[in-house]
């Protein structure tokens, strides 16, 4: 019989610093993994935490840790040439072939933006699969962008729309809530275009109005979720909203069927 | 599969427990047996399940506090040890478990097993504990307080391997496994018809309304448990199919190398239950969480699995030190229905 929670030994391939508090794990991982799927990430005798992933490679997984707990603490000490313990990966994730031959809005709010990272990630490889594609990140301030170097790259192929929520006067780039560019982002075909939406409780709510109020089909939204996980397997209970496990039936959702989960 | 029989017959205490012991070698024993002194304030008992020698010790004439779940989803359970860099998972005991236990706590333990054999992908240690279990079902001549396992349909049941009940100094059994009816075989001098015990009504009965749904989150039936519920957990932890749990790493002062991964029961209606990293969590106030928890036991959980959570042992009402009572919460659905429909 097979044990679920028995992590697996994953060896840190690369370490990327974006902010003091935000560093992108490079693990190696071999297997099938879609974006938006999770990883319960542990360091032996302090603890797992659930992580997604933001990018997926030959042979390995990109897993972008905020420090903001105990584990993460620990996580964020450790080297190149280091190992992680994994389980995973769980949840549904993104399925990429809804959002193919369409028009495609992500908007992300902070480390929001790493679990959807791996669709924009695909689709500035592959801009012919999508009729056009915008990406619009916010950030708290200029100190906390996270994937600059993503940014320039994308900016060759797909649209972006770079904010941030309040920055100093010597700040050159674009200021603001997400919200206020949603009305600028041009759309041909309203009864068509995909927006995912991924980011804090509260930024998820007014941007999908924003959504909505530009004439987005609700049915056309989808959203990921975050929230307290222990197993990750549908046991422990944490995420469960109304009959649905967030980590069995999410983290991804269609808004029509998010709108129901009420916590 | 083991075959199913049905042989009932009757047995001096005595000679009970004397197969009771040769049982022994084979099965950890579990009954909800009296502890005197050891209830949570001064001079109260409390009834949990231990391990008996014999059935003299198992106390037929109340409820127990808490429910057999302990056994097989023991409160503090270790998923592995770690030395150095190696996960090893604890050695698996090899005794059989047999658990004495009412009608409604074998309905428990089909919830349990919904969420840890069905929700997903089987839980290992659950599974590797609940595959050794064999039910003796302890009949209930009359309801205890606060019980309404009629309401819920949980006052009788079919899915027990033995049934036993104590009477003038005899046992009498219903045996429906083979394997345990081999330890009595000898002894028995005639079969005679034993028939389980159950009540067929509570005073206490719970209408859950059939047009239960969202709506009822608004209303403003839930504002008294802001004040009333201080959030300590008690009747998550005696319920019998409340299944939550929290991870816990740990490790030794002595030797950091060494520490454990455990899992521990966990409350939906504790601090700190849906927080996540960074401090941002859900249901804040304690209405929200009594909502949560009810909502589970009679709504959520049957529209995922088709039946009920709640099967009525009203435990968590003899438990809770506020008198919030389950069952009158439940009661007040109807009502509040009937005003938004």
């Amino acid at each position: 019989m097979e044990n679920i929670y028995l992590p697996f030994k994953s060896k840190i391939l690369n370490i990327k610093k974006h902010t003091e508090t935000d560093y992108t794990f490079r693990m190696e991982f071999f297997g099938d993994v879609r974006p938006g799927q999770f990883f319960e990430v542990s360091i032996p005798k302090f603890g797992e935490s659930p992580i997604s992933v933001s990018e997926i490679g030959d042979g390995y997984v990109d897993l972008t840790i905020r420090r903001v707990g105990t584990v993460t603490d620990v996580i964020h000490s450790f080297f190149v040439g280091g190992t992680l313990f994994l389980r995973g990966p769980y949840g549904n994730g993104f399925d990429v072939n809804i959002y193919k031959g369409k028009e495609i809005i992500v908007a992300a709010g902070g480390t929001g933006l790493a679990p959807v990272k791996g669709i924009v990630d695909y689709f500035a490889k592959y801009p012919q699969e999508c009729k056009d594609f915008n990406v619009m990140a916010g950030f708290k301030s200029p100190s906390d962008i996270l994937f600059k170097d993503n940014f320039k790259l994308w900016e060759k192929s797909i649209s972006v729309t770079l904010t941030v929520d309040s920055a100093g006067d010597d700040y050159t780039g674009t200021v603001g809530l997400i919200t206020k560019y949603i009305a600028g982002i041009p759309v041909v075909d309203m009864d068509e275009v995909q927006v995912i939406v991924v980011g804090p409780p509260m930024m998820l709510k007014f941007t999908v109005a924003g959504f909505i109020k530009k004439g987005v089909k609700e049915e056309n939204i989808w959203v990921s979720y975050e929230r307290k996980m222990c197993c990750g397997v549908g046991k422990c209970g944490h995420c469960k909203i109304d009959d649905t496990y967030i980590c069995l039936e999410g983290p991804v959702f269609n808004y029509l069927d998010a709108v129901h989960l009420v916590d | 599969m083991e075959a199913i029989i049905f042989m009932g017959f009757k047995l001096k205490i005595e000679k009970f427990d004397e197969h009771l012991e040769r049982l022994r070698d084979k099965y950890k024993v579990y009954a909800p047996v009296l502890l005197k002194g050891k209830g949570t304030f001064a001079d109260t008992d409390t009834i949990r399940y231990k391990e008996i020698k014999s059935i003299k010790e198992i106390e037929f004439n109340s409820k127990s506090t808490f429910s057999p779940k302990e056994i097989i989803l023991p409160i503090t359970q270790t998923l592995f040890y770690f030395t150095e860099d190696e996960c090893k998972e604890p050695k698996e005991d090899e005794k059989k478990i047999l658990i004495f236990l009412r009608s409604c706590d074998i309905h428990a333990m089909k919830r349990l097993d919904q969420v840890y054999l069905r929700n997903g992908d089987e839980d290992y240690y659950y599974k590797t504990l609940r595959e050794k279990v064999k039910f003796v079902l302890m009949g209930c001549s009359d309801s205890f307080e606060n019980c309404f396992c009629a309401s819920m349909g949980s006052n009788k049941t079919e899915e027990y391997d033995m049934y036993t009940k104590i009477k003038n100094g005899e046992v009498f059994v219903e045996c429906k496994s083979e394997e345990l009816m081999n330890y009595f075989n000898k002894d028995i001098e005639c079969a005679i018809v034993v028939e389980p015990e159950y009540v067929s009504s509570n005073d206490i009965k719970v209408a859950i309304p059939e047009n239960l749904d969202q709506r009822v989150f608004k209303s403003k039936m839930w504002e008294e448990y802001s004040s009333r519920c201080i959030a300590c957990g008690r009747c998550n932890f005696v319920c019998g199919t409340c299944s939550c749990f929290t991870m816990q790493d740990v490790f030794s002062k002595d030797n950091k190398n060494v520490g454990e991964r455990r899992r521990i029961w966990s409350s939906c209606h504790v601090d700190g239950f849906s927080d996540m990293a960074g401090g941002h969590g859900f249901r804040k106030d304690k209405k929200d969480r009594m909502r949560f928890k009810i909502m589970h036991k009679v709504y959520d959980f049957k529209k995922r699995t088709g039946y009920h959570m709640c099967i009525g042992c009203g435990r968590c009402d003899d438990i809770c030190p506020e008198y919030i009572s389950f069952s009158s919460c439940v009661n007040k659905l109807s009502k509040v229905m009937e005003e938004v429909e």
